[in-house]
């Protein structure tokens, strides 16, 4: 198993302050958000790295970095062994494009209301000059919206004839185009029925075996991260505070984050169990708690943890940052 | 939600299939007359009844040389025996002077025909200038943001802070003094770029607005991973979807281009007087008015309500058939 | 047994388009009793906030009732005019909807809008209504009730909103809470706190509930009995346990099955083929026949009545017989 996609202490820091002028007359400070605070993970070939959290994690940001729709503050990316900052802005640049795409969150605005199916799924073929010729671009987009279970004759149809889990497919077909390696995906089956979202995930696992894709998959759905990941990464306020197969993650969440996430799933197979209850909301990112950022709602937290920020360690096995679980209180 | 059978999800593995149901996609012209738009046209009388007055005053005026009984413009055809006639209805008129005819035996119908042709031909070429001026603009300063946002926002505030009348008189001047023996297709052109000038604004920033909304969407950010480049991003992927609101603020800035040039002529300012308009008309006629011919004036002012009307009543139709808050 | 709280009796809802009338509620009859929590669960476009709307009165037209009747406490609701249904709305139903942003008046602070609820339907003074609207919110979990009362609606979290909402939603004691999407906008750990929230709260005021969500996992967790919705119409409506663990229904059958558990592994999820038809396009006899694995001409012509089947009531000729035995041939990896 070769390490496809590695990332290295990744931060990314907006500028959210107000306008300057605004800032000079009512003297407010620049603010800045740091969504996401030094990440580093590696994902193996045909294998898939899930990341979990809540709003305002910072997973949807990691995505967005992986793929380069934003620079990263600090910290590097490697795609096969390259430092993707390095890669210039030509061909280098864009043979890694072609190796790694991204499928996005809502059917509805991932695709351009104005083009036709063919158009938005031949753009990539046409893009990077993959496919010459119109009959020949038509019959690739043809097998592609085949693969995903679509219909040949729906390349002349336009978005809004198409239903939510349809359009998540023609979103599919049109990352896999350029027959791409990794593919990162931004909480594809969240506006999806339930119905439908089985239908999606199994194509997408289907197609993972097929092809030995790599997929970086993004949610807030325990649930459905359980059944399509190797292994799991789960963030609060930007950092990764738990990094375990799927298996031992679920069995022995170990970080009280984790645990309370899995305690807080309603779940339709176990009604009725007691809970403990959660305490407390996600922290303003605009000013994060000092050292843990989960400590103000930590039922373990010490004196360390408000001051001292962990870091991610392997214990046990499992790449965990919590000062408790290092020292044994948990 | 969809309007397809969905006959086409038929999993990879070969699930149970619906039946296959390709229905041919249609054309453009079949769905455009089973749209809501065109449910929403025949349904307006208002609407039906400004389309068809506009569409007569501008088949008029684009066939002007073979619609009008008479040249007012061949002196070979005048006949001043024929001046100041009134119009065929009252006690002297004559029907082959429909709207009777003016100081030099020019008949007043065809006179405004031709005149409604230079009205028009100002009027749709201001707009179009200003189409495009504003809509390059406004994609322009939405996408790139930063300074150049900041910078071309600053001169649409500017430029609305001055009457669009005395903007469009200043650049008049300035272009007569620049060109003081202008030939007419330049002073045209000045005059054009005068009354567009001032016209362009509003296209701008609600291009500026559409395009901030747009650029955040999935599709153009899937079009960045894909590595196209911004430039085709924003002619391929966010034009299309911004230009629904121009269409409507065009409908609307015609009336208004044909007034300001028709303000502008009159005040003697606008169009040669070789090719007189409807406001040059109006200025000429106006002399004629206390001494009893009064269709001099009165006809081409009502031809310029009249064309005003009909596309102001076609914009404001549009603009709540377009809005899908309406529907 | 107790008279039912709220009747629904074959309620149908039109909405009339210049394409023709599309019939987006047909035949719907349920009841919910005094206390009780009923889940009404369904995809996108089955009619499960139609039914909501349709019960408290704001159907947005061109939408409207075309037939049946909703009885509250034996009286009917649905053809009051709009002044009488005003007064009920707030004194015997209370709402809660999904968007809490939108739900509360920006320009108003929580204790004004609070207080003016209460002032409207409660026959107490100002000083009563603010005290009352201070234990709202203490009993809601809000923090600092008697500061923050005077806040703005910006100045709290989606959370705490929410929390607002139903202090809004109970200021008058009404006997039914009909609460769409309640907890779908918010995040997980959040949602669990206000599921809670929500069933203490209506159970200490002895309030009935109505709760539309498209969330198998919080219908499970909140209600007594679910009604499972397809396309307008209701598929299966029974006890909790038994529509999760032993559904009647082919179509309920199909959905426990393609939600992916916290246990188990299963390599493809049950899938159900096809989607939900469309308002313009519902199929002869039973509504799930062209996706159902069970189909026979009988299901083809002739649509079938809510009918006992084991445990629960579903609307099908071919109910499983053996419902135990049938959930886990269906849904295989389930736990019973």
């Amino acid at each position: 198993m070769s390490t496809l996609v590695q990332v290295h202490d990744l931060a990314k820091t907006f500028d959210v302050s107000a306008p300057w002028l605004n800032r000079v007359v009512e003297r407010k400070p620049r603010q800045f958000v740091h969504a996401v605070d030094g990440v580093s993970f590696s994902i193996e070939r045909g294998r898939t790295l899930a990341l979990v959290g809540e709003s305002g994690c910072g997973k949807s940001t990691v995505a967005r970095l992986l793929v380069g729709l934003y620079g990263p503050t600090r910290g590097r990316v490697e795609f096969d062994g390259q430092d993707t900052a390095t890669l210039g802005d030509g061909a280098a640049l864009r043979a890694v494009r072609r190796r790694m795409q991204m499928i996005f969150q809502d059917p509805y605005a991932s695709l351009n209301p104005r083009w036709k199916v063919l158009d938005i799924v031949a753009e990539p073929l046409r893009e990077h000059g993959l496919v010459a010729g119109e009959e020949a671009q038509r019959a690739r987009v043809a097998e592609l919206l085949q693969s995903v279970g679509l219909a040949a004759a729906d390349v002349e149809k336009f978005p809004h004839q198409f239903s939510g889990g349809q359009r998540q497919r023609i979103s599919i077909a049109r990352a896999l185009a350029t027959q791409p390696e990794f593919l990162v995906c931004d909480e594809p089956t969240s506006a999806l029925d339930v119905s439908v979202q089985a239908q999606v995930l199994n194509i997408m696992k289907g197609l993972q075996r097929q092809r030995g894709l790599t997929y970086l998959f993004i949610s807030h759905n325990l649930a459905v991260v359980r059944h399509v990941s190797d292994e799991v990464g789960v963030m609060y306020l930007g950092r990764l505070v738990e990094l375990a197969p799927k298996a031992e993650l679920f069995a022995q969440p170990r970080h009280p984050y984790t645990r309370m996430l899995l305690d807080a799933i309603p779940d339709i197979h176990m009604t009725g169990r007691s809970r403990t209850p959660v305490q407390g909301e996600v922290p303003n990112p605009l000013n994060p708690p000092a050292g843990c950022a989960f400590h103000p709602r930590c039922p373990h937290a010490n004196a360390r943890c408000s001051a001292e920020r962990p870091v991610l360690q392997t214990i046990g096995g499992i790449r965990i940052a919590c000062h408790a679980v290092e020292e044994g209180r948990i | 939600m969809s309007n397809s059978s969905d006959s086409s999800s038929a999993g990879p593995a070969g699930a149970v299939a619906a039946v296959p149901v390709v229905a041919a996609a249609p054309g453009a012209w079949a769905r455009f007359f089973d749209g809501d738009i065109w449910y929403s046209f025949r349904t307006s009388p208002v609407a039906i009844v400004a389309a068809v007055l506009a569409f007569i005053c501008m088949f008029c005026a684009l066939f002007a040389p073979w619609v009008s009984p008479h040249n007012p413009f061949d002196l070979a055809s005048l006949d001043l025996s024929d001046a100041s006639l009134p119009p065929a209805w009252e006690a002297d008129g004559r029907a082959k002077y429909l709207l009777g005819t003016d100081d030099q035996g020019r008949d007043i119908l065809s006179a405004l025909m031709y005149g409604a042709r230079i009205s028009l031909l100002v009027g749709f070429a201001a707009v179009l200038l200003s189409v495009v001026v504003g809509v390059s603009l406004g994609l322009l300063s939405g996408f790139v943001g930063g300074k150049i946002d900041a910078f071309i926002m600053r001169v649409c505030d500017v430029m609305l802070s001055f009457p669009s009348i005395l903007v469009a008189l200043l650049i008049d001047g300035v272009g007569r003094a620049l060109f003081p023996n202008a030939h007419e297709a330049l002073a045209f052109s000045v005059l054009i770029i005068a009354i567009s000038l001032t016209g362009w604004v509003p296209y701008a920033r609600t291009v500026r607005g559409s395009t901030l909304v747009e650029r955040n969407k999935e599709y153009v950010q899937a079009a960045r991973v894909i590595g196209v480049s911004p430039g085709r991003i924003m002619l391929k992927h966010v034009l299309p979807n911004v230009l629904g609101p121009v269409m409507v603020l065009a409908t609307i800035q015609v009336g208004q281009a044909i007034l300001t040039e028709a303000t502008l002529s009159f005040l003697g300012v606008g169009v040669p007087p070789t090719s007189p308009s409807l406001g040059t008309l109006i200025r000429v006629g106006n002399d004629f008015l206390f001494s009893g011919e009064w269709w001099i004036t009165i006809f081409p002012g009502l031809m310029l309500v009249l064309i005003a009307l009909s596309v102001n009543l076609l914009g404001d139709w549009l603009r709540d058939a377009v809005n899908p808050r309406l529907r | 047994m107790t008279a039912p709280l709220l009747e629904v009796r074959h309620l149908r809802v039109e909405f009339p388009t210049r394409r023709g009338t599309l019939l987006a509620l047909d035949d719907i009859s349920f009841d919910i009793a005094p206390g009780e929590v009923l889940g009404v669960v369904g995809e996108s476009g089955a009619g499960k906030s139609l039914t909501g709307a349709a019960i408290i009165g704001l159907l947005e037209p061109p939408g409207r009732i075309a037939g049946g009747e909703i009885l509250l406490e034996g009286q009917r609701i649905d053809n009051l005019p709009y002044e009488q249904m005003r007064a009920i709305r707030g004194r015997k139903i209370g709402a809660i909807f999904q968007d809490p942003l939108t739900s509360l008046n920006p320009l108003y602070t929580i204790g004004r809008q609070l207080t003016e609820t209460i002032l409207t339907h409660l026959p107490v003074s100002a000083e009563e209504a603010r005290l009352r609207a201070v234990r709202l919110l203490q009993d809601t979990g809000i923090p600092a009730a008697e500061q923050r009362i005077d806040q703005y609606p910006h100045q709290f979290s989606g959370g705490m909103r929410q929390r607002v909402v139903i202090a809004l939603a109970l200021a008058a004691q009404p006997k039914l809470i009909v609460a769409d999407e309640p907890t779908t906008a918010l995040d997980v750990s959040i949602q669990a706190q206000i599921i809670a929230l929500l069933k203490r709260l209506c159970k200490e005021q002895g309030a009935a509930v109505m709760l539309v969500t498209h969330d198998m996992g919080v219908i499970a967790e909140t209600c007594d009995r679910v009604a499972v919705m397809y396309a307008g119409r209701i598929a299966e409506i029974g006890p909790v346990h038994y529509v999760i663990h032993a559904p009647a229904h082919p179509y309920t059958a199909g959905l426990m099955g393609s939600i992916p558990a916290m246990d188990g592994d299963r390599e493809r999820l049950l899938q159900i083929d096809g989607a939900m038809p469309r308002l313009t396009a519902i199929p002869r006899g039973c509504a799930f026949n062209p996706r159902c694995p069970k189909a026979t001409d009988r299901c083809r012509q002739e649509r079938p009545e809510l009918q006992a089947a084991g445990a629960t009531r579903a609307a099908c000729w071919w109910p499983a017989d053996a419902p135990v035995a049938a959930a886990s041939a269906m849904a295989a990896g389930a736990s019973a």
